[in-house]
């Protein structure tokens, strides 16, 4: 099955709806297993249970970017291969996208309150996630302000390349605006430094979330299918001469 | 090149012409600077510590403003379509349009900067170096708004969205714009770290602006 | 499992992720239902597709 293939919407749609349900399944059980081993985690010696909130917050996080990062690739194939599924991959990702990055900022505020005594810090990664998810409305916003699905996807295909490159330099000049303004990060998280029993909780959480995103993403595409199908066959009976009696 | 010269020339032409908005740029500038006391009080000391955020948020909202129309004039009268069609890259189209906007709007706001400084209690040395990250910074906020401006076009939707599309690509200008003028100020670090970078942001946009504002208008209008 | 002095905060941080992901799950299966409802209404009124192949059948 390449890509090309894929390229038949009605391929696409019976492709999805017979590994849609294995997907779930799939998704069902890993969370079940990573939820299992999070809540079987030990303390941190620092943070004590607060730690747990990691494991629900970090896979967040990632999707944040990674959802940003597929609907990437779909713009490219919008606008260089004029793909006819990469406008429906990208609108589709955008809102799952938003979700992901909204729960990345309130786990995140949850789990610095804490921390810090408050539940909002202008912590550099915080911030961060912030202003992606301020460019994640922006990028809805501008899907819904165009009524021809075409037209908006290339406009927001442009966007989100853009919005690709500026990612990485917002988020250098955050960090150092941050270091600029407050001496160190209270909270470190991730990296190498992190202990196996938490690394591996922490791993099939991660897997368990982007199986999730999949599935919802791919359950996502198969509506805006169906929807610009509906579209079609609504102008097509609008066309229609009506029979006058 | 000609044809690019004679394209900047004629929206710097229309631009300060009656009907133009450049001006227009440059009093909206002013009346959200003699808004600030009003909001914070008429504190001079905190005015000084404050001035050089409120001149290049000032800044960034009249860039903002005035780019509404970068492209929406072309394509109402149809110029737009003459552009597209002839043979000089629309890329190098774009980035000269923008040009002539930065010249007509953005110098302008920073011809202005001195008098508005006056207004907050910064002295000669902090005014200078506000104008001076003014100068470096303002064309990176032109030619990241072109970018807004050339999807609103393409759209035909402006004002909001293009505020909230743009916007968040342009915090890091106004980071280092801003730290650039504080560092000047208070001298505790190297004016040059944030300075070359604010320059960095504005060399970068310079590429990538006109290539996407390119590939918005190429893809959206048809 | 103790969840010590702070257990509000990570139960209220797994319920949110809880919350949010069952309102996209419901919000996409209910858009599925009606988007699927309404092309069997056109289809029935007699509006076919160019293909003359239904828009819900997959063969």
């Amino acid at each position: 099955m390449t890509l090309t293939e894929l390229a038949n919407p009605t391929r696409f749609l019976s492709l999805a709806t017979r590994i849609l349900p294995w997907l779930a399944m799939l998704t069902v059980v890993l969370l079940a297993i990573g939820l299992y081993q999070s809540a079987m985690a030990p303390d941190d010696y620092q943070q004590g249970a607060t730690v747990k909130i990691m494991f629900i917050h970090v896979p967040n996080a990632w999707l944040s970017m990674f959802v940003w990062g597929v609907m990437s690739v779909a713009s490219l194939g919008t606008l260089v291969w004029r793909h006819p599924l990469a406008d429906v991959a990208a609108k589709s990702a955008a809102p799952i996208g938003a979700a992901f990055t909204f729960l990345a900022l309130v786990t995140g505020s949850l789990w610095g309150r804490p921390m810090w005594g408050t539940y909002w810090e202008w912590d550099a990664r915080l911030t961060s996630v912030l202003i992606l998810f301020l460019m994640y409305l922006g990028l809805i916003a501008l899907w819904r302000a165009v009524e021809d699905p075409s037209r908006a996807a290339r406009a927001a295909a442009v966007l989100t390349l853009v919005g690709a490159i500026n990612i990485p330099i917002i988020k250098f000049s955050v960090d150092w605006w941050n270091t600029l303004h407050q001496p160190a990060s209270v909270m470190k998280m991730g990296g190498s430094s992190l202990d196996k029993s938490f690394l591996v909780p922490l791993l099939v959480m991660a897997v368990a979330f982007s199986l999730l995103f999949i599935t919802l993403h791919l359950a996502a595409m198969r509506n805006e299918i169906l929807r610009r199908r509906l579209r079609a066959l609504q102008m097509l009976q609008a066309s229609k001469p009506v029979a006058l009696p | 090149m000609s044809v690019l010269g004679a394209l900047i020339r004629r929206d710097i032409r229309i631009a300060v012409r009656v009907g133009g908005g450049a001006l227009i740029g440059v009093l909206f500038f002013l009346t959200v600077v003699v808004l600030m006391p009003f909001a914070l009080g008429p504190d001079l000391a905190l005015l000084a510590r404050l001035g050089p955020a409120i001149l290049w948020l000032g800044a960034l909202l009249a860039s903002l403003l005035t780019l509404d129309r970068l492209f929406t004039a072309d394509h109402d009268d149809g110029s737009l379509d003459l552009i597209l069609m002839s043979r000089t890259p629309l890329e190098l189209v774009c980035a000269a349009k923008a040009l002539a906007h930065w010249l007509a709007a953005g110098v302008p706001l920073i011809v202005a900067t001195p008098v508005l400084g006056l207004l907050l209690n910064l002295d000669g040395p902090a005014t200078l170096a506000v104008a001076l990250t003014l100068l470096a910074g303002t064309p990176a906020l032109t030619f990241t708004g072109m970018i807004g401006a050339a999807l609103a076009v393409t759209l035909q939707r402006g004002g909001l969205l293009l505020a909230v599309l743009v916007l968040p690509l342009s915090i890091p200008v106004l980071i280092f714009g801003v730290a650039a003028s504080n560092v000047a100020i208070a001298g505790q670090l190297s004016f040059s770290t944030p300075f070359s970078i604010l320059c960095a942001l504005s060399l970068a946009s310079l590429v990538i602006g006109p290539f996407a504002a390119a590939a918005s208008l190429r893809h959206g209008l048809d | 499992m103790a969840l010590g002095p702070y257990a509000s905060f990570i139960v209220t941080s797994y319920a949110l992720v809880a919350v949010v992901v069952l309102i996209l799950i419901v919000w996409i299966t209910i858009d599925h239902r009606r988007v699927r409802a309404r092309l069997h209404e056109l289809e029935s009124s007699g509006v076919a597709r160019r293909s003359g192949r239904g828009a819900t059948d997959l063969t």
